[in-house]
């Protein structure tokens, strides 16, 4: 189990404003990209790069390494923010994103940057491959695996019905080694996702295909730690975290609007939205300003 | 000559499913290499993946009719060092789950095996909804997918084999029906290359390029027309992707017209990849055997070959037509 001192929560605080900082600063570079996502799940990447994964920046190959599968491709801003901070990629890379040539693609692609497990972009095909992962995990380590395989979804892309046969598997199977970890945020394009196409209950949808619920607040990295700790111990089924999270976290003009799910903010939009994480919505008075 | 059945011209030649032998390779395979793994949507017995299943129970997985997912399943255990061959009716792998093998098996360069069996009108009494026809089309148009479309059982055994060693995401396109063995385990068998199975006697007028379970029919059509004085040369054409453009160019210019025989639409499967090759290096007259932009139907395998015009006496006329 992994400890989470106080100290380290703040720390880990820090790196999630400072990736929301590369989010925004890239996005606008970009001029085309998704906003919402990227912003509302930097917590869970930060908790999860610089806590909970075990991995080595200098070997992303390594056999042993955690497996992590992003599944909704287009918050792909918060993977490469995340890569560069814990040291896979030059920080200054994340200025190409979407441009021609290069490795950060529009939607992730292994071609271009092959440290990445999957490519992903067509909603709904993510926890499969993690299905896959785990059941060939299981195969040659067995119960006593030591790697966890990830997967992350959005809440929208549940509409998918291939997640629905990716979950049955994984109930038939207790893929003990698998924890996904759902984006709870309620947005997709057209709108909230109540309004789109229902989700709820989406606990009682995941526990009807055998696998175990925890649900969370996606900023708190103390309960993000502990489901995933909770996680780990559940041996008899797979774990889903519904993470509830705000859509477009740390920017207030961008929270929990649809609109903003696949819009970058402009140069003043972006400059504002720095301002405003770099003080906390004006909560306090930054040394950075 | 490459060696072929010395029965393939007797009315009692060996008859076998070419199924069977993709169930023959796929145990062959995984005494090989235990590397493999086997993924089957609710098919076991008429995918013939029952043998591996029963000797491999543990690296055998049953997944429900859940083609869409499954292809992507397959996709994370080749992710993890694994040699997955999934099989399913081709109607619904590669039909239904066309995108996850496009995005998560050949975008994402892993190499899992899809073995699409029952392609083809000859799937029978089962009718149209389950005999694909368009199968060969959207797997050759995948980025690095290899299309295999094995003639007879033995190639089909071959080809499994030589597909899990290979890194390529890869279609094996498998028919239902008892096909006449026109191969023998000493014929050789390369993963792109093409061979030339039958050559008459007479002044060769024309080329025929065929596949699948109707290489056997474009022989007998060959040797029809063999004793009419018209020389057809037959070329079996194992690997629709790569295609082997030096034997189709070479083949052109040695007949100087080329017929293409395949139980699949004629829009955009092999005749289709022959067409283009020829176009390009060679044009060349060309006549397409093939189903002609329709679905299939109920009836007897024969029947149905019969009724789209892909028996000898429909790839007869067709090669007369051509030499006209």
């Amino acid at each position: 189990m992994a400890d989470l001192h106080d100290d380290k929560i703040k720390f880990l605080e820090e790196k999630a404003l400072a990736i929301r900082e590369s989010i925004i600063t890239m996005l606008v570079e970009a001029k085309s990209g998704h906003t919402a996502g990227p912003l509302d799940m930097a917590d869970i990447f930060t908790a999860l790069f610089f806590h909970l994964l075990k991995h080595d920046p200098k070997n992303p190959a390594w056999e042993d390494r955690d497996r992590l599968v992003l599944s909704n491709g287009h918050i792909c801003p918060v993977y490469y923010a995340t890569l560069a901070h814990a040291g896979y990629i030059p920080m200054e890379e994340l200025m190409t994103l979407r441009k021609f040539g290069s490795r950060l693609q529009g939607h992730p692609h292994r071609d271009f940057l092959p440290l990445l497990e999957t490519s992903s972009g067509p909603l709904g095909a993510g926890l499969s491959q993690a299905v896959g992962m785990a059941l060939a995990d299981r195969l040659d380590r067995g119960m006593a695996t030591h790697r966890t395989i990830y997967c992350l979804l959005g809440d929208g892309e549940l509409d998918e019905g291939q997640n629905w046969e990716a979950a049955l598997l994984a109930g038939k199977e207790k893929l003990h080694n698998l924890i996904a970890i759902v984006d709870r945020n309620n947005i997709q394009i057209d709108g909230f996702t109540e309004n789109v196409m229902p989700l709820e209950s989406l606990r009682a949808k995941w526990e009807a295909f055998n696998w175990h619920v925890i649900e969370i607040d996606g900023h708190n990295m103390r309960e993000i730690n502990d489901a995933v700790d909770q996680a780990k111990a559940i041996f008899e089924k797979p774990t889903v975290i519904i993470a509830h999270t705000i859509a477009g976290k740390g920017v207030p003009e961008f929270e929990n609007d649809y609109h903003w799910h696949g819009t970058p903010p402009n140069k003043e939009q972006g400059e504002k939205a720095l301002a405003e994480l770099r003080t906390l919505g004006g909560k306090i008075t930054s040394e950075h300003q | 000559m490459i060696s072929l059945n010395p029965k393939l011209f007797d009315a009692d030649v060996e008859q076998v499913p070419i199924r069977q032998g993709f169930g023959d390779g796929l145990l062959l395979a995984g005494k090989a290499d235990e590397r493999v793994v086997a993924l089957c949507c609710d098919l076991t017995e008429s995918t013939k993946m029952d043998a591996f299943a029963k000797e491999f129970p543990k690296r055998f997985f049953e997944m429900g009719i859940t083609e869409q997912s499954s292809a992507s399943v397959a996709s994370g255990m080749a992710a993890m060092g694994k040699i997955p061959f999934l099989s399913s009716y081709a109607m619904f792998s590669p039909g239904r789950n066309w995108e996850q093998i496009r995005t998560t098996i050949c975008y994402n360069d892993r190499p899992v095996k899809i073995a699409g069996s029952h392609a083809g009108v000859s799937v029978g009494p089962d009718g149209g909804t389950h005999q694909a026809l368009e199968d060969i089309a959207i797997t050759r148009v995948m980025p690095r997918m290899v299309v295999i479309t094995p003639c007879d059982s033995i190639e089909a055994k071959k080809a499994t084999l030589a597909a899990a060693k290979t890194n390529s995401p890869t279609y094996i396109r498998l028919a239902r029906e008892k096909t006449p063995v026109v191969t023998t385990e000493d014929t050789p068998f390369e993963i792109g290359k093409a061979q030339i199975f039958y050559r008459p006697a007479v002044a060769i007028k024309v080329g025929i390029i065929a596949c699948g379970s109707l290489v056997y029919n474009a022989i007998m059509a060959a040797r029809e027309l063999e004793k009419k004085g018209i020389g057809a040369v037959v070329m079996n054409i194992g690997t629709v992707k790569p295609i082997d453009r030096e034997a189709v160019v070479t083949l052109a210019k040695e007949c100087g017209a080329i017929v293409t025989v395949e139980e699949h639409q004629v829009a955009g499967g092999m005749g289709s990849a022959v067409a283009e090759v020829l176009a390009a290096e060679h044009p060349t007259k060309i006549k397409f055997v093939g189903v002609q932009d329709q679905f299939g139907q109920s009836g007897a395998p024969a029947e149905l070959v019969k009724h789209y015009g892909m028996d000898t006496e429909g790839i007869v006329a067709a090669i007369e037509n051509v030499i006209k």
